[in-house]
């Protein structure tokens, strides 16, 4: 077990913070390394990135914070414009050194001004003998934000000639970001998945209730990830259930039952629960409290329907018809119209399996657009009695494409005679035709 | 007719507001549960099922916020997708709702907010944080210094609700940055989600994919659908005696159909029974009379002479003259002050004949809702329509119900009278009191046939011993009864024949008072019953119309000139009909030269023969002129479009030319 080691930080601090982040030892080291000390330089940009959920926001915060160094922590959705993420980091920047001045508001239009006004904050206060860190967390944005961001940011440190390290968090790979002009390489850090069931079972029981002991947890995690290991290893998703499940867990120990180390009985308790909840994994179909309520009363799973229960949608008379219509001259080719919807056509000559092949093959091609003109002419032949073309039906389409059942496409010119796509799946068109 | 309408909106808010409530009391219940909870980071979420009729969500959105503003949190927004293509937008809208609201809620300190407002916020959530943590702090120390009933309503910290009308409609990224960034921030701002939703809530995993979703706790509230609405609006509005005015059978049945086929709208159901009132109003000089009963008298004894005159040309008062005796029909016929006296009376018959036959509606509709396959109709609307159509006794689905009804269990035909009985006590008038005392004494027997049930074990003989003396105790139906056993070898169990009673008394009521209103007298007052004119405005058909238009000019400008028999193509008519008569016998793409020599043969036609030699080959310059203005017309309505095939050839854009 690579124990982390570093000159410049005390000890204690190091253990601290080399338990609040199992299974990160090594990347920590290796990050600790590049920081070197609190007044060396550091490489001016590092990109660290790595699959949804693999701990990268929480290990920079908890290194930054448990080190105690000056850093800057900006999310890159939230600020959703340059100007807004650079006033941001200068704000922050603000607050972050001296408290008592309370900073005016100082506007930053582009990264010129940030530029200037980054360095008379880093001039004004103590922090000329530090590094200083930038972290940037879901980095993608920036590549959506003006051109010169992403380059500028990875050359800050040039740029203002302070010591000054940005760091970018993202789940997508740096060659994806990488301008088509050239940029400063920064350097790039990769977070593995927590994919080992030793490490998911060892961040998991981390964070045990304080009214049961450790090994209680461990015990119930070792269970928890015995059954979802299989469909899941997503860790949010997993902790979701682990807290989700732990009460109905504990029910035979909180009744007396049976004892923290019976762990058979505890199993067999919660075994058809977790079975339960195996099948609602990822979908979040009923929400925490419902699902607690529904534990608490030991009902069946089915008088609480999640949300893809209440897939059926009540469409007025007409609607249906149009979507049927629409799904019709999506999936069909047109030359067949004059065989489906007329009553005197020619003769089928097409064999059994030549119609076979082409209706699997429109499934897997997708819908295809057709004129408004076509979707009414099938409209009127699929409806039984008369049907006027009044303006109901026309706000109808419409409110159909509202409502995305359909799509308009290409709506360049109305004139042009509007084109649609029918969007619902053939399971849809069947519970509609029923 | 005024004050109805204003009448008929407040009822309809009351019934919106009285189904909300029913998903608010848990909804709040939610938050409550939410504030102590704040410590995870999942937004509570409400996905609120709202049905297809778009039509009606913004008045429900706008009762919701106003239900919301009052009992939980005065912080509200209502974002709706096209004002947020980005989610700059999105952030702008919604700080600027929640500010604007909060100096709704407290105007004594407009100026200062005011001030802020217009020097151009910084559109972040840490201003929305840092702006929600001064109000609440703000509200927190002025409440011991003044009672503000508002801060007591409203918890310590309310909730900031943020409502997204058309969840369909927000493009996926707006909607996941915004539950993004949203869901940073739940510790500081206590935020709760609402979506409306359309169609079904699976829309919201197809719109997020699970990073976002997982950062939601949603929970479902379903609204009640649009047609249980509409039958809670047809029971309150038509099925009352209290609003004078009706709906002729037709008319409900455009209106219904119109609500099954087309948009499910409630607010456009709404609109066309306004739109009838006012017509009625409108086009029927004896409307006047359509009042309440308290102001009818007054009405009727103001009548003036002519307005009598309207009376007496009524075909439904013309019947009944015809029906008095000839001594009467003069007074009918000759004095105002008699025909005063009698339309008084005439009406207030209607108005008691109303009162019976919305009762007796009800108690048949609880018999045939519950007979299988539902001959009668499973709503009472239906049921409603087929009384007004004709007389309902007469119809074979009445028939083939009461066939049904004759073999009926025992309990349900209790529970059935039992109702019944509610039904007929709960109104006020003394009409039905000897019904309600026939209905009991039904049911008094049914129970004593229970009784006698554990009796009838000992042997048949004194069952028919007891049976004879129970027949003699109604001497009323003793004749039927005796009639009915003739008529079947077959002996009847005693609950059978209680039930034939039942069935045919029931039968009775019906027949006495569901009569189709227009066998009534002077029902033309308070019925409304032109469908034709309804449809025409309601159902509007833009493409018939067009087409008239071009096809037919002289039925939109009456000009005599313009009649013409058809066929031919007449050249009197304005250029732009010659010109579209003339496409409609072209294919897809039309040569323009050739367009153009029809049309200057046709306008030529009129003036002779020697005028089209002068001019023989070439076409008179205004001539072309006309043309290209009517072509250019043609195109502007959208029937034509230049083609880039052939460069002198236009293509058809309606009804395909192949």
């Amino acid at each position: 077990m690579p124990s982390l080691e570093h000159p410049a930080y005390p000890a204690a601090t190091l253990l601290q913070l080399e338990s609040l982040v199992p299974c990160r030892e090594s990347q920590v080291s290796t990050l600790l390394s590049i920081f070197g000390e609190r007044q060396q330089f550091s490489f001016p940009s590092i990109f660290i990135y790595g699959h949804t959920s693999s701990g990268k926001t929480y290990v920079m915060k908890t290194l930054l914070t448990t080190l105690q160094l000056p850093h800057v922590f900006v999310n890159c959705v939230e600020y959703f414009t340059s100007r807004l993420l650079l006033e941001e980091i200068l704000i922050q920047l603000q607050s972050c050194s001296s408290e008592t001045e309370q900073a005016s508001h100082v506007p930053c239009d582009n990264f010129n001004d940030f530029v200037r006004l980054f360095k008379q904050a880093v001039a004004s206060q103590e922090l000329q003998d530090q590094t200083l860190y930038i972290v940037l967390d879901r980095a993608e944005q920036l590549r959506e934000m003006e051109a010169n961001i992403l380059p500028a940011f990875l050359r800050l440190q040039e740029l203002t000639g302070r010591n000054v390290t940005v760091v970018l968090l993202s789940e997508i790979v740096w060659e994806l970001f990488r301008p088509s002009t050239g940029c400063f390489e920064p350097f790039t850090l990769y977070f593995p998945d927590y994919s080992i069931a030793g490490h998911l079972q060892k961040i998991l029981s981390q964070n045990h209730p304080p009214e049961y002991s450790a090994d209680f947890y461990a015990a119930y995690i070792n269970i928890l990830l015995g059954v979802f290991y299989m469909v899941c290893r997503d860790l949010k998703e997993l902790q979701h259930l682990a807290v989700l499940n732990f009460s109905k867990y504990c029910e035979p120990v909180v009744s007396g039952e049976a004892s923290e180390r019976d762990t058979r009985k505890l199993w067999k308790n919660i075994e058809p629960h977790l079975k339960k909840a195996m099948q609602t994994v990822y979908l979040r179909e009923i929400s925490t409290s419902q699902w607690e309520r529904l534990q608490r009363e030991d009902g069946e799973p089915g008088q609480l329907k999640g949300l893809s229960a209440h897939t059926h949608v009540e469409l007025p008379y007409y609607s249906k018809f149009l979507l049927i219509a629409a799904y019709l001259a999506s999936y069909n080719p047109v030359r067949t119209d004059k065989r489906f919807f007329l009553k005197h056509h020619g003769k089928i000559r097409k064999t059994n399996f030549m119609k076979k092949h082409e209706k699997t093959s429109n499934h897997l091609l997708g819908p295809k657009p057709f004129p408004l003109d076509r979707l009414l002419a099938i409209l009127y032949s699929i409806v039984d009695n008369r049907v006027a073309p009044t303006a109901n039906i026309f706000s109808q389409i419409t409110s159909l494409v509202t409502l995305q059942l359909l799509t308009m496409v290409g709506h360049n010119d109305q004139l042009d005679g509007p084109r649609y796509k029918c969007t619902v799946s053939l399971d849809f068109i069947r519970a509609i035709a029923r | 007719s005024q004050q109805i309408q204003e009448d008929l909106n407040k009822q309809l808010f009351d019934n919106l507001v009285s189904f909300l409530r029913q998903s608010h009391s848990e909804f709040q219940e939610k938050t409550t549960a939410w504030t102590c909870r704040m410590k995870s980071r999942e937004i509570p979420t409400a996905a609120l099922l709202l049905g297809v009729n778009v039509t009606d969500h913004d008045l429900t959105f706008r009762s919701i916020s106003e239900v919301l503003q009052n009992n939980v949190t005065p912080y509200i927004a209502l974002l709706e997708a096209k004002d947020c293509p980005g989610i700059k937008n999105l952030m702008q809208k919604l700080m600027g709702q929640l500010m604007n609201c909060y100096i709704d809620v407290d105007s004594l300190e407009d100026e200062d907010y005011v001030q802020v407002s217009q020097t151009r916020i910084r559109c972040s959530m840490t201003s929305l944080i840092s702006w929600y943590e001064s109000v609440t702090k703000k509200t927190d120390s002025e409440t011991p210094r003044k009672k503000r009933t508002s801060s007591s309503r409203h918890w310590q910290s309310p909730p900031v609700v943020v409502v997204f009308k058309d969840m369909e409609s927000f493009t996926t990224k707006v909607l996941q940055d915004f539950i993004v960034i949203s869901s940073q921030h739940i510790h500081k701002l206590p935020l709760v989600l609402i979506f409306g939703i359309a169609t079904s809530p699976m829309i919201i995993h197809s719109l997020l994919p699970h990073s976002v979703s997982s950062l939601l706790c949603i929970e479902l509230f379903q609204s009640l659908s649009s047609k249980e609405h509409l039958s809670t609006i047809i029971d309150k509005l038509l099925l009352t005696a209290q609003f004078p005015f009706k709906l002729g059978e037709k008319v409900l049945q455009v209106l219904i159909n119109i609500f099954l086929y087309h948009d499910f709208s409630v607010q456009n159901f709404i609109k066309g029974f306004q739109l009838c009132i006012m017509e009625h109003f409108y086009s029927q000089p004896l409307s006047v009379l359509c009042c309440q009963l308290v102001d009818m008298k007054k009405r009727v004894n103001s009548l003036s002479h002519n307005q009598c005159e309207n009376i007496r040309r009524l075909p439904s008062f013309r019947r009944y003259v015809e029906n008095q005796a000839s001594e009467k029909q003069i007074a009918l016929l000759t004095t105002d002050s008699y025909v005063k006296e009698v339309t008084q009376k005439l009406l207030e018959d209607l108005h008691v004949y109303h009162e019976n036959y919305v009762l007796v509606l009800r108690c048949l509709h609880v018999f045939t809702s519950s007979l299988p396959k539902y001959p009668m109709g499973k709503q009472i609307r239906e049921l409603h329509c087929a009384c007004l159509e004709n007389q309902v006794w007469e119809t074979e689905e009445y028939e083939s119900s009461l066939q049904l009804a004759r073999m009926l269990n025992k309990s349900d035909l209790v529970t059935m009278l039992q109702r019944c009985v509610e039904i007929l006590v709960s109104s006020s008038g003394k009409e039905f009191d000897n019904t309600v005392e026939k209905l009991k004494e039904f049911l008094t027997q049914f129970q004593k046939l229970e009784a006698e049930a554990v009796q009838e074990q000992d042997g048949s003989l004194s069952s028919e011993k007891e049976l004879q003396k129970k027949t003699d105790l109604y001497h009323l139906q003793k004749t039927l009864l005796e009639l009915k056993e003739s008529r079947r070898s077959k002996k009847l169990t005693k609950f059978e024949m209680l039930r034939f009673e039942v069935v045919a008394y029931i039968d009775s009521l019906v027949r006495n008072y569901l009569v189709p209103a227009d066998h009534k007298t002077l029902h033309e007052i308070v019925y409304f019953n032109t469908a034709s004119i309804l449809r025409e405005h309601l159902n509007a058909a833009p493409r018939i119309a067009l087409h008239t238009a071009l096809n037919n000019p002289y039925w939109y400008l009456k000009n005599q000139a313009l009649k013409s028999d058809g066929g031919s193509i007449c050249n009197k008519v304005p250029d732009i009909c010659i010109v579209y008569k003339l496409h409609l016998e072209c294919g897809r793409l039309i040569n323009l030269v050739d367009w153009l020599e029809a049309f200057a043969t046709v306008v030529m036609a009129a003036e002779g023969p020697n005028a089209a030699a002068a001019s023989s080959d070439q076409v008179d310059d205004i001539i072309h002129a006309r043309f290209i203005r009517a072509v250019s017309e043609l195109e502007l309505l959208g029937f034509i479009k230049p083609s880039k095939q052939k460069t002198d050839h236009v293509a058809r854009l309606t009804w395909g030319g192949c």
